[in-house]
């Protein structure tokens, strides 16, 4: 019965969809104001039968009914019931359940948040939002339908994949879908734009916390993405240029360039073509991410299913939203006209190459994960393009762009000086190359890359303090009360800080790893010691303990230094008997400083283990780098300028134009 | 008329990505002639891996068949061709030498030691300059080289069963 809600419920809410994406923009057109007034009524419609299907969906899962295929597939009776709930996004139908979902938030959320927009802009905003609903509706209906009955019905379930049996599982798909199909709001404000002919600077006022809310979400739900698998895949690795994870990467760093340039066309008006074709990219890329993932054209951990049905399905659905929307931008953005001029050296000229360098970035990146289907289509075999590739294109494209992140921000707008920015950042520069000298060299080791690594990150986060410092210098020179002129700073001032200092954090976490990092593969006997770098790892053995749903050999290390012991670590080889498979859990102990890493290989002969070790210096900078970043995004959005939109904006305008004058 | 070109760019860009990905959907791995069968397989020494400074040198296997395989262990179609590999070292039909491409002793020997080593040999290629010479478009691919040490055979991406069986199988025996 639960699953037939649940199915009769998609059904409304597609229909509901239907009534969203058409109905009111034809009363738009025509001027006929009862089909406008649809929009809201039938977009909340809509989001309260996807929630009811989606509860339908995992009370199925609570309630183990495995005579619904999809549960059966994906759970099992002895599965915790935390993983259960989660376990809806852990194959194709449910990951598809979960988009519509977050799309259907985010429509909730237009409509109760966006009140200060004109009434014809909200209503074409709402209703882009429901034709982009429509045909994921439509897919997962006609072709992934998850309440299919399984008759009879099975005895038990064949278990959620033992790699998905962890926390991560809970969070990371939902918040990293938050961040990917918030994109769609951006999207819809672009289309909105275009239908309506106007664009300016109240529309990329109007954009920005949208667009800011997705992008905390993104670099949120890529950092958890990373971090388990991290710990989970046992290789100490934290990011593999997986197809699935480069088409996360790639909307974020378009997304990161629309921050950017919507910023330019709220301030200056300029850059106006260009900010509506990056909304429409970084939408376009979450969807072609979905596509890639979804139709099995790129094998990858994350794949599923591998119908060519389905493929043809989203291929249409990317053709005609993706192709519409470029079509419409062909049709209406030469209206719209280029905005302020600007000189070679300014800010609009410094945050255009920023936008070019992010953009690029995500070229390479998209050239990459497309590059062994291209060479497939062509002919060629099915290669892959491994970590060498990116690792050599991509930094070598985003080392310049960093390097100016730390000139933007001291750039005036319009016009700047080149000698005035140098002045003012020597001294970030001197710390720079110091630190770029002394840190691989207390570390261990100076090498090229190390040194550019560590100048750009202390470069980043050093010349972002500088500016703070400036600001509150200039401020003082006027009024001279400390206080007030620290709480006198706009918080997106702040916010762009952060970001930026979390950039640093991030950068230099990325390169100490990479350049530091010592690893040992051996075999060891009970009571063996193996030295690390300058800790010792003693092998105490191993025990069998029973999980809930597996069985597992759980090793003991004692870890010391110079003598002492520091921490123990239990590092399991897990046995899931309902899908046969083996995993590896590694255990970690976590530091500023450093992470020590062990996983278990192969028991061999003699109650010997193979074992592997890791010491990873300032790994967990790499995440704090994301995380200080979207608290960056936070505090941006905190901005009181954005929470008194439209009331008074002539004075508003005016703080908006200090927030950006160092 | 010619700004409005300008502004369909971005349109006909995503066209062109289209037409692959439709063609993408219906393709399976498939061989493709290199115009190096048929050739002398370029000679090359290079360090083994895990052989504590000693060479291989590929000279040295005139006279007899043998299969190079470039692999890596950041390759991920590698792992999926890896069991193949492992059957065809069982039976003792052939002997397979890998050329570890791009990668770091560390974690190529990692792989082996946690998945198996289906290799008489495994030499290394740490800058990509043997590929180079044998035209490796990526990984993995693997050449049938014969008695003389020309090259019969060239499998681009993984060798599966279906290969095994109707292309290599029968090649060896050809050859031996």
């Amino acid at each position: 019965m639960i699953p037939e809600i649940g199915q009769f419920s998609l059904i409304l809410a597609f229909c509901f969809a239907i009534v969203q994406g058409t109905v009111p923009l034809v009363g738009v057109w025509r001027n006929i104001a009862t089909l406008s007034n649809l929009a809201v009524p039938a977009a909340r419609a809509q989001f309260v039968f996807i929630v009811l299907a989606f509860i339908c969906l995992d009370y199925s899962f609570y309630a183990n009914d495995f005579s619904v295929l999809y549960v059966a597939s994906n759970s099992n009776s002895h599965l915790p019931l935390a993983y259960r709930l989660a376990a809806l996004w852990g194959g194709h139908e449910g990951s598809m359940m979960l988009w519509v979902s977050i799309l259907a938030v985010w429509t909730m959320a237009v409509t109760l948040f966006a009140k200060s927009l004109p009434e014809t802009f909200r209503i074409r905003l709402i209703s882009v939002m429901g034709m982009v609903s429509i045909g994921f509706l439509a897919f997962i209906i006609f072709t992934s339908n998850p309440f299919e009955r399984l008759i009879p019905a099975a005895l038990d379930g064949r278990d959620l994949n033992p790699l998905l049996q962890d926390p991560g599982m809970v969070f990371h798909p939902p918040v990293l879908y938050m961040g990917y199909v918030g994109f769609s709001v951006a999207f819809a404000f672009a289309i909105a734009a275009l239908l309506d002919g106007r664009l300016d600077i109240t529309w990329a006022r109007w954009t920005r916390p949208w667009t800011t809310v997705a992008w905390v979400f993104l670099t949120l739900g890529i950092a958890f993405g990373s971090k388990w698998a991290y710990y989970e895949l046992g290789w100490g690795g934290w990011w593999f240029w997986d197809a699935v994870e480069n088409a996360s990467f790639m909307p974020w760093l378009v997304g990161t360039a629309l921050i950017h340039s919507l910023a330019v066309t709220e301030k200056r008006d300029a850059f106006k073509v260009w900010t509506v074709l990056l909304s429409i990219c970084a939408f376009s890329l979450s969807l072609l991410g979905t596509f890639l993932v979804r139709s099995g054209v790129l094998t990858s951990v994350h794949a599923f299913a591998t119908d060519p049905r389905r493929g043809v399905f989203i291929l249409l659905y990317l053709v005609i939203v993706i192709g519409g929307a470029l079509l419409l931008f062909a049709w209406r953005a030469p209206k719209v006209g280029l905005g302020e001029k600007f000189d070679v050296v300014s800010r609009e000229s410094m945050l255009l190459t920023n936008n070019v360098v992010l953009v690029a970035a995500a070229g390479s990146v998209l050239l990459g994960t497309m590059y062994p289907l291209l060479m497939d289509a062509l002919g060629a075999g099915k290669i892959s393009v491994g970590p060498p590739y990116f690792d050599s294109v991509f930094v070598a494209i985003m080392a310049p762009g960093l390097f100016l992140m730390g000139l933007g921000p001291l750039a005036k707008w319009k016009k700047a000086s080149l000698p005035e920015i140098g002045l003012r950042l020597r001294v970030a520069a001197v710390i720079s190359l110091v630190s770029a000298l002394l840190v691989p060299l207390i570390m261990g080791k100076l090498t090229v890359m190390t040194a550019v690594g560590v100048f750009l990150g202390i470069w980043v986060a050093s010349t972002s303090l500088i500016l703070l410092i400036n600001r509150i210098k200039t401020r003082q020179a006027a009024t001279p009360n400390f206080l007030e002129n620290i709480k006198g700073i706009p918080l997106a001032f702040y916010g762009m800080l952060l970001a930026h200092l979390g950039i640093g954090v991030f950068i230099l976490g990325v390169t100490l790893v990479k350049g530091f990092e010592s690893e040992q593969d051996l075999r060891m006997e009970v009571n063996d010691v193996a030295k690390v770098g300058n800790l010792s790892f003693l092998f105490k053995g191993v025990q069998e303990i029973a999980g809930p749903n597996y069985m597992s050999s759980q090793g003991t290390f004692s870890v010391s230094s110079n003598g002492k012991e520091i921490t123990v670590l239990k590092p399991e080889k897990r046995f899931y008997p309902v899908q046969g498979s083996v995993m590896t859990e590694a255990d970690i102990e976590p530091g500023v400083f450093r992470d020590e890493y062990v996983s278990l290989g192969e028991p061999l002969e003699n109650g010997a283990w193979s074992v592997r070790i890791y010491i990873k210096p300032f790994v967990q900078w790499i995440w704090a780098g994301a995380i200080i970043m979207a608290l960056g995004g936070i505090l941006a959005l905190s901005d009181r300028r954005y929470r008194i939109v439209n009331k008074k904006l002539a004075k508003d305008t005016q703080d908006a134009q200090e927030v950006f004058e160092a | 008329m010619s700004r409005m070109v300008k502004f369909l760019i971005p349109l006909a860009l995503f066209l062109i990505a289209v037409g692959f990905l439709f063609k993408g959907l219906y393709l399976d791995p498939h061989e493709v002639p290199s115009p190096l069968v048929g050739k002398l397989a370029p000679t090359f020494q290079a360090p083994i891996l895990g052989g504590a400074g000693k060479t291989f040198n590929s000279a040295d296997m005139k006279g007899q068949v043998w299969l190079l395989n470039v692999w890596a262990s950041w390759c991920g179609a590698c792992r999926d061709e890896h069991p193949v590999l492992m059957a065809m070292e069982k039976t003792g039909q052939i002997a397979t030498y890998g050329l570890d491409y791009k990668d770091t002793d560390a974690e190529a020997q990692a792989v082996l030691d946690a998945n198996g080593n289906p290799y008489k040999v495994v030499a290394t290629d740490a800058d990509g300059k043997i590929g180079i010479d044998y035209g490796v478009y990526g990984v993995p691919e693997t050449y049938v080289i014969d008695k003389t040490g020309v090259i019969r055979y060239k499998q681009i991406g993984p060798i599966t069963d279906e290969v095994l069986l109707t292309k290599i199988v029968p090649l060896l025996k050809e050859l031996q």
